[in-house]
């Protein structure tokens, strides 16, 4: 859709004309973020991609500031943390934003998955863009267990002591990569050094990937409710005033919910064993990860074996990356596929049940039900979309978005 | 074209090599020392924990009922067979059946198990239970029950005395 609309446009300004004949940023903003056309039916599920963005923009300042007040030694990282929540001015602001803004940058991007998923975002033209998304996914994840550890908590250490060593897994060599993670015989000073070099880092990788995200994005323009191409400019609205406006105000609305944990709950999606320093010889009683990778951990530990687990948890992000190929239904949208959109559903409850099983001790009932929940969770994937794709008989597709809209409007 | 190409490979390669090894453990972490344990003070039964190259080590005095019942266990039981005898035997091939000493990391996710303490749970075997993921290990440290795939790791020890053991 980029190359349907219009002239250059041109600048009254002489000096942003001046820049824009040498480069032409300007053109480039009033063509991608002004007339942009963008299809006229977006719900609210469409937010999340530009909440995602302030998020990840807030993580990058936040963490610019405390990083300079933090120092990467496993005898200081602890107080330097806590000399930020108790001596530096606003340090516990930033602190807390900093520390609920990753819970609340993979609330965004997790609806943002489902939003992908349920509505058919990934399917072609868009697969690349979907891969891009995993792939920025996977760092998030990267980033967010790094940056756990820094405050050197017990959380921290025994997290990473976990994390890393899920590496020693692969055979013959697994030893070795956990010793060259390490820098050592165990996690100690320098890998507390190395993962804060790249926890600075990852986050400008991840940058550069939502640019070649966003610009993927452009090419063939968001997909949308119904799922269907855009025919014409009946179908669509520019992007300014539209969608900066109606983004803006989701973003406001999210920011909202997440000043309120900010401010009164700051603690509430930690842990407080992390505010216990880090000890080498004492494993807490029971150790879990931050909310967001509590499905994950569960797979890992539905399975009784120790390669079979970490092959299990890796295999659960590694089949997000074929997914456009795995969905063989021409239909996009679950709106029109009457038996996909349950499943899709049932896909939802079946992470929470996973994330509400790694969060419990890895005994009786629970492990049962969460390698239930895996089997469905591989399943979904790998036998029902393949197969009801080709079985599922899908309701009739509305002619265009318009009509859609319009007809709604009449009812 | 090939002979460039490979050349180039090897060039990148060569200059790749440094980064990757740099985050290898540095020498003076390689070099940390042997450590010397007194285990006068350990009374039958009871279990300590010390500190070797950042890791805890656990050295257990048993009891007779201890030795006896992991001297019984049937090799076909165990996931990764080994006998009690072998892993209580030191550098020197001395054996010393009332004295297990063990890397206390759980061969699963490098969790520490519980087992040491005296109120500790000590899983369905009577040594260790880790509380992470649920692995059980027997009186001679070895794995029963549960997700690991190895017993516990015998480091290299010597005793030096009877009361006096080297450790690394």
């Amino acid at each position: 859709m980029a190359s349907s609309h219009g002239t250059p446009p041109v600048f009254n300004n002489k000096v942003i004309s001046w820049i824009d004949h040498r480069l032409p940023i300007f053109s480039y903003i009033e063509k991608e973020y002004h007339t942009f056309p963008t299809p006229r039916n977006f719900n609210y599920f469409w937010n999340f991609g530009a909440i995602a963005t302030v998020m990840l923009v807030l993580m990058i300042a936040t963490g610019i500031v405390l990083a300079t007040n933090y120092t990467p030694h496993v005898l200081m990282a602890f107080d330097a943390v806590e000399r930020i929540d108790r001596d530096v001015p606003q340090g516990w602001l930033i602190r807390d934003l900093h520390m609920n803004g990753a819970s609340f940058f993979f609330i965004a991007v997790y609806i943002h998955i489902f939003r992908g998923m349920y509505y058919g975002s990934y399917k072609a033209p868009r697969e690349l863009l979907w891969i891009l998304g995993v792939v920025i996914f996977l760092l998030m994840m990267a980033t967010a267990f790094m940056g756990y550890v820094l405050p050197w908590g017990q959380m921290s250490f025994w997290g990473a002591t976990v994390i890393t060593n899920l590496f020693s897994a692969i055979p013959v060599v697994g030893e070795s990569i956990v010793t060259w993670l390490w820098g050592g015989f165990a996690v100690d000073n320098p890998t507390l050094n190395r993962f804060f070099a790249l926890h600075y880092l990852l986050p400008f990788i991840i940058v550069a990937v939502v640019a070649l995200h966003v610009v993927a994005l452009h090419v063939h323009g968001s997909n949308n409710p119904t799922g269907i191409d855009v025919k014409g400019p009946q179908d669509t609205v520019p992007f300014h005033p539209y969608y900066t406006m109606k983004d803006g105000f989701g973003v406001i609305c999210f920011l909202i919910v997440f000043a309120g944990f900010v401010f009164f709950a700051p603690d509430y999606l930690g842990h407080p064993d992390n505010y216990i320093p880090a000890n080498p010889m004492v494993t807490p009683a029971h150790i879990v990860p931050e909310w967001y990778f509590l499905p994950f951990y569960a797979i890992l530990r539905a399975i009784p074996d120790k390669l079979g687990g970490v092959l299990a948890m890796f295999g659960a992000i590694a089949v997000l990356f074929v997914l456009p190929w795995l969905d063989t239904s021409r239909v996009r949208s679950c709106t029109f596929r009457p038996i996909y959109k349950w499943f899709m559903m049932l896909l939802v409850v079946d992470v929470i049940v996973l994330g509400i099983c790694g969060s419990k001790p890895p005994e009786g009932f629970w492990v049962p039900l969460s390698q239930l929940a895996t089997l469905y969770y591989f399943a979904h994937f790998l036998v029902l979309l393949p197969i009801l794709g080709k079985i599922e008989r899908p309701l009739p597709l509305p002619p265009s978005i318009a009509d859609s809209v319009l007809k709604k409007k009449a009812v | 074209m090939v002979a460039t190409g490979a050349l180039g490979a090897v060039g990148v390669a060569a200059v790749a090599w440094p980064f990757i090894n740099n985050l290898n453990p540095a020498a003076d972490t390689l070099a940390l020392s042997t450590i010397e344990v007194n285990v006068t003070p350990i009374a039958v039964g009871q279990a300590v924990t010390v500190k070797w190259r950042g890791k805890p080590v656990f050295i257990r005095h048993r009891t007779e009922a201890e030795i006896k019942e992991a001297e019984a266990v049937p090799m076909a039981q165990l996931p990764d067979p080994e006998t009690d005898n072998k892993r209580v035997t030191d550098t020197a091939k001395k054996v010393r059946p009332e004295w297990l000493i063990m890397i206390g990391v759980c061969t699963h996710l490098g969790c520490v198990p519980l087992g040491n303490k005296p109120g500790d749970q000590k899983g369905e075997y009577g040594g260790w239970f880790c509380p992470c993921h649920g692995s059980s290990y027997d009186t001679s440290g070895r794995i029963r029950k549960g997700p690991a795939p190895k017993n516990l790791v015998v480091p290299d020890y010597l005793f030096t005395s009877d009361s006096l053991v080297r450790i690394g």
